[in-house]
């Protein structure tokens, strides 16, 4: 009796089993269905085909979003992987106070988004926070208005973000640098290779399985960006940092725009998809192909 | 990059290693400084925090604003502060990772030990669900919950955690159980142990390091949401980040930014606590998060 021999084990994972089928496979297509309805306030089944998504990337605010969507993903992944890796090599560095510079660039990851948020839009804030600061020690030029700017706010969302995450990304590389063999940095050292060449040429390729999680587990965390907004900006000033996510939740809980929120949402989804299918198939598929060989 | 020293490495200071510490302690007081304008500010009175710099220690202690943004400060209509929120996000927390770390860990155990054909399909679906976004997920899954009954209780908040815990949970349990060495499963089954007699008189004495690490992971995450709350959890069960933001982003009457920078010190104070206790746990957390193959 194959079948029942693992009978206690099937019962065990039962719960993920119908977690898995329900909620990540079923939410799935429950909003792709309802994506091409003209749902409002309610689901409904009218079908209209894809309308929804026709209407939804005519709206300005979607382009907004979707743009801003790419810049924070541009800055935000680019500056964490900056600052992580160069953090990173500074603590290899065998200095001193090695484990307090470790806490204090890693203590922000332990905040929340909301918490993130509301600090930094304290510290810019542009009548009491930094650009008043400078003005206090003469430097009148100063300027520092993000939060209030149009063009600049989402910026400002970005360096809250990595001021949160980049020391994610440090820990991650430092556990890489750790796990480098003595022997590479002594023939490194023989051969007479600058050192910071060596980083940037011998070492950095050698973490690349490092870097490639990081951006992977970045980027996934992208496309999700609301919380640290909503707090910092509300999505403002107007809608200049609204991004694709709170557009999703605006329409669903706001504005009563089902259908609309459905379909975004499933361009959220498949873009997320794009991002780790590749990744998945390199590190599930090729790699076990290649072990196995 | 010239702040990197080239060469062998020094016994003793060169001008290349100072330079390092410099750009060091530069980037640790860009990671400080909300941190500190968070206290200080905190430690004002508003008279001071709108005339003078906000890097400026305070020039007299004042501690009124943490009673208030404890237990008066108003969210809306309501002037109870931060309190209830403390609470409910503890009613919260506390059932949402026994439950999600206790069903993960025989998650991870019976996918290490009792494989039954077609269980890693079931198990990369899950893991798939780890990666999309809240928003495709959180419309369906209230009116899942909707239809249970659950809705905008307890039960139901807990229940969302549980799920979206579950898949990097499951992940760190089995990666965890796989690395055990299988003879003394096998031992066991020998002696005639079944799946859950093995499961509590073998695995579990032996799983407390990455339980500790499971539960850093969830207590953090599920403290600092803010979305998921904000949806499930309903009026009466508000966690503290929303509570927090509702708090701080209240419309009418005048900022009180001393207020608004104590709440956000407190909310942030169970993650911070979590993180300083725990340090190199909290990074191997972060480590074994991180989707490695």
């Amino acid at each position: 009796m194959p079948l029942f021999r693992n009978i206690a084990s099937i019962i065990a994972l039962l719960p993920m089993i119908i977690i898995s089928l329900t909620v990540f496979v079923g939410c799935i297509i429950y909003s792709f269905v309802y994506s091409l309805t003209n749902s409002k306030l309610i689901p409904v089944t009218n079908f209209v085909g894809f309308d929804q998504y026709e209407r939804l990337f005519k709206q300005r605010k979607w382009d907004v979003a979707v743009e801003n969507i790419f810049i924070y993903g541009f800055v935000f992944t680019i500056g964490c992987l900056i600052i992580g890796f160069l953090l990173a090599v500074l603590i290899d560095q065998k200095i001193r106070g090695e484990s307090l510079f470790r806490t204090i660039f890693l203590y922000p990851y332990a905040m929340s988004f909301v918490v993130t948020g509301l600090v930094w839009k304290w510290v810019l804030n542009p009548t009491f926070g930094l650009e008043n600061s400078m003005h206090m020690w003469g430097f009148s030029w100063f300027e520092l208005d993000w939060l209030v700017n149009r063009d600049l706010a989402i910026y400002a969302v970005c360096i809250a973000a990595v001021w949160q995450g980049a020391g994610f990304v440090m820990v991650l590389m430092l556990a890489g640098l750790r796990g480098i063999d003595e022997d590479i940095w002594k023939s490194l050292s023989i051969e007479g290779v600058a050192k910071w060449k060596s980083y940037l040429f011998v070492i950095l390729p050698m973490l690349r399985p490092m870097v490639v999680t990081a951006i992977v587990l970045i980027a996934a965390g992208v496309v999700k960006v609301y919380d640290l907004i909503l707090a910092l900006t509300s999505g403002g000033p107007g809608y200049a940092t609204t991004t694709p996510a709170m557009y999703v939740m605006e329409n669903f809980f706001s504005r009563a725009n089902l259908g609309q929120a459905f379909a975004a949402s499933i361009i959220m989804f498949i873009s997320v998809v794009c991002i780790l299918a590749p990744w998945a198939f390199y590190e599930f598929y090729l790699r076990n192909k290649y072990a196995a060989n | 990059m010239s702040s990197i020293p080239s060469g062998p490495r020094p016994k003793y200071l060169t001008v290349g290693r100072i330079g390092m510490y410099c750009f060091i302690l530069v980037c640790a007081l860009f990671f400080l400084m909300p941190l500190y304008v968070m206290v200080i500010t905190s430690l004002k009175d508003m008279d001071e925090i709108r005339a003078a710099n906000i890097l400026n220690l305070p020039k007299e202690l004042s501690f009124y604003s943490w009673p208030k943004a404890w237990s008066q400060a108003c969210t809306g209509f309501v002037c109870e502060g931060l309190k209830p929120g403390f609470f409910n996000s503890i009613k919260i927390t506390v059932p949402s990772v026994i439950v999600s770390v206790g069903l993960s860990a025989i998650n991870g155990y019976a996918l290490a030990f009792w494989r039954f054909k077609g269980a890693y399909f079931f198990f990369g679906l899950c893991m798939f669900g780890a990666f999309i976004p809240y928003q495709v997920m959180v419309y369906p899954l209230l009116k899942i919950e909707d239809a249970l009954g659950i809705y905008s209780t307890l039960p139901g908040i807990i229940l969302v955690h549980t799920i979206f815990g579950m898949p990097i949970l499951t992940l760190i349990f089995r990666n965890f159980y796989v690395s055990l060495p299988i003879d003394l499963f096998k031992a066991a089954r020998i002696d005639g142990g079944n799946f859950i007699k093995i499961f509590l008189y073998v695995i579990i004495p032996m799983s407390a390091p990455i339980t500790i690490v499971a539960v850093i992971l969830q207590v953090t995450g599920i403290w600092n949401d803010f979305l998921l709350g904000l949806v499930f959890a309903g009026r009466d069960n508000q966690p503290m980040t929303v509570q927090l933001n509702n708090i701080v982003q209240v419309d009418y009457g005048v900022a009180e930014y001393n207020v608004d920078m104590s709440a956000t010190i407190l909310t942030s104070l169970v993650p911070l606590f979590v993180y300083f206790i725990s340090g190199r746990w909290f990074v191997r957390g972060i480590a074994a998060g991180a989707i490695k193959g």
